[in-house]
């Protein structure tokens, strides 16, 4: 009995251990982002705060507006995950509820498609938006999020197993339209599934590097990642504790998010994973 | 005969065909055929026929991208998958019975959830040289005597990345392998314990065999995402893959072909050679996975 008391112990020891170093990085950069770039160089490591926050924060606003990045962010975020979460429901309904010709075929592209990533077609995306005169705006971020392929494949799944038709006869009976059937029944029977993939369909686009850093190109219009990257070049890499707080404004946030939401979107990677 | 109302199907998938041809089909046929061709991204491109392909599979540049990317992958997924599986076993022993299976599980999903850009950038600072982080702390705990320049030599460069990389997804791979044991029936375990199995035998002989699809899934879409690895190599150096070329994986190699040399039709074939080995890699996974379990 002791013997396995012990055993625990020493387990729960490894597991604190192993939390600490998920854990200890963040750690270092919001300490750190509270030190000046001499006391940095001069006095090492520890793991106490300092005073120069303010002063850090002057050094990277005058270089870089970081609030920029991250209201751009929001704005690319916020309508990625709308679209999405709209068109993917419209389009998975429409798979889901209606029979027609080349139903299957479709649906099976979709699939297929899926799988490719997205890498791909990276140098014709360029292509086709410096064609289209939209390089340098937003509309390559947001508007092909229309077309999320797994979105779709894991709402149709859905709602084939959670929408009677016997629901939409009844509605069609009362003569409601087709969309409104969509807009006041079908939708909100999946809101759950929805803001499940909204979820990490925003994490994704918050997230997302190379797309913009391919696309946008003045500073002002620069989100939060691709911000992040110039930062490396630019002056601001000469004062470490600057650099510190720059980097933790990009990240504290989503600590902050993930705080209140950490029990939703681990059981929704859980269903997730499992489904398939 | 078709009811009128199935023509409402049409109309309701239009929206998503019309953005997904345009916005991804297009792309990839474009880039298909400027995969055979001389672009500069100026001009028209050149129709070159195979010369691209040729050029790739004796570019040593790519070679090496093609090694680092599997290098960085290998140690990335060997010591996320060996920490995730020791977690799920820990956490669903029946006769340790843990406890703070929620805690433990988001402070080590964290990591997953952060910009890789902002985790590139805190590792490039974090491993500096002689003003970083990590070997103050070393050297403060005495394990080693002098600053070690961590980014500036191909191993320890391209162990740096590996790790966290495995630091970043060990949480998300350990969510996954508990979800699948937990569908496993406690029944399975609570017989082997009446027969007397011990700890090795229960995880090799009920364990392994019905995690095998969830297995399955974690090596796949970690090989998949493996592959395509660039944030991290991108900015933790300089963005050409230093120190010499160590850190140069494939995608960063496209990207540098297409957007710093201006290389678009050559960088459209890396594209293509990136794709064809991402598919022939999974296909080879599904199918050892697939015949071992037959036997």
């Amino acid at each position: 009995m002791t013997k396995r008391k012990i055993v625990k112990a020493i387990l729960y020891v490894l597991l604190i251990l192993l939390a600490i170093i998920s854990f200890i990085p963040f750690y270092m950069m919001i300490v750190n982002a509270t030190r000046s770039n001499a006391e940095i160089l001069q006095n090492g490591f520890t793991l106490f705060p300092s005073a120069a926050l303010m002063e850090n924060y002057e050094v990277l606003i005058s270089y870089m507006n970081v609030w920029k990045g991250f209201s751009n962010s929001l704005l690319v975020a916020v309508c990625v995950t709308l679209l999405s979460s709209y068109f993917s429901a419209l389009t998975a309904y429409g798979f889901a509820v209606y029979q027609f010709k080349g139903r299957n075929v479709l649906f099976v592209s979709v699939l297929v498609l899926m799988m490719v990533p997205g890498q791909l077609g990276l140098i014709g995306f360029y292509d086709l938006i410096k064609s289209m005169g939209f390089l340098d705006t937003y509309i390559p971020l947001i508007l092909p999020s229309i077309a999320a392929p797994f979105i779709v494949f894991f709402l149709r799944q859905f709602i084939v197993s959670t929408l009677h038709s016997s629901l939409i006869e009844a509605a069609r009976i009362d003569g409601a339209g087709e969309l409104r059937i969509f807009h006041r029944i079908a939708f909100p029977i999946m809101m759950p599934a929805i803001a499940t993939m909204g979820i990490f369909t925003f994490i994704g686009s918050w997230n997302n590097y190379i797309l913009p850093l391919v696309v946008l190109f003045s500073p002002e219009k620069y989100t939060l990642p691709v911000m992040m990257g110039a930062l490396r070049g630019s002056q601001v890499a000469q004062n470490l504790g600057a650099m510190y707080l720059g980097i933790a404004i990009s990240v504290v946030p989503i600590m902050i998010a993930f705080l209140f939401l950490s029990k939703y979107i681990i059981s929704s990677i859980s269903a997730g994973a499992v489904k398939e | 005969m078709m009811k009128k109302m199935d023509y409402y199907g049409y109309a309701f998938i239009l929206p998503f065909f019309l953005v997904f041809v345009t916005f991804s089909i297009y792309p990839i046929v474009l880039t298909f055929y400027y995969s055979f061709t001389d672009y500069s991204g100026m001009g028209s491109p050149e129709f070159i026929g195979l010369a691209n392909y040729t050029r790739l599979f004796t570019d040593t540049y790519f070679l090496q991208a093609f090694f680092n990317t599997w290098y960085i992958w290998g140690i990335n997924f060997f010591f996320q998958i060996v920490i995730a599986l020791l977690l799920a076993i820990l956490f669903s022993d029946i006769r340790l019975k843990m406890k703070g299976l929620g805690f433990f599980r988001a402070v080590f999903y964290l990591p997953n959830l952060i910009t890789i850009a902002s985790v590139a950038l805190l590792f490039g600072i974090l491993l500096g040289w002689h003003h970083g982080t990590i070997n103050h702390l070393l050297l403060d705990l005495g394990i080693i005597s002098e600053p070690v320049n961590w980014l500036n030599s191909p191993t320890t460069a391209r162990w740096s990345v590996a790790l966290i990389g495995a630091w970043m997804w060990f949480g998300h791979t350990f969510i996954i392998l508990m979800a699948g044991i937990s569908g496993i029936s406690r029944d399975y375990y609570e017989s082997a314990l009446i027969d007397g199995a011990n700890r090795l035998q229960t995880f090799t002989k009920i364990t392994i065999p019905l995690l095998k699809p969830i297995l399955l899934y974690v090596l796949i879409t970690s090989l998949i995402g493996g592959l395509q690895i660039f944030d991290l190599p991108m900015l933790i150096t300089d963005g050409l893959g230093s120190p010499q070329g160590s850190l140069n994986t494939m995608v960063l190699y496209l990207y540098n072909q297409a957007f710093r040399f201006n290389n678009y039709g050559y960088a459209a074939a890396v594209a293509y050679g990136l794709f064809l080995i991402t598919v022939f890699f999974s296909f080879l996974t599904f199918k050892a996975m697939y015949r071992k379990s037959a036997n």
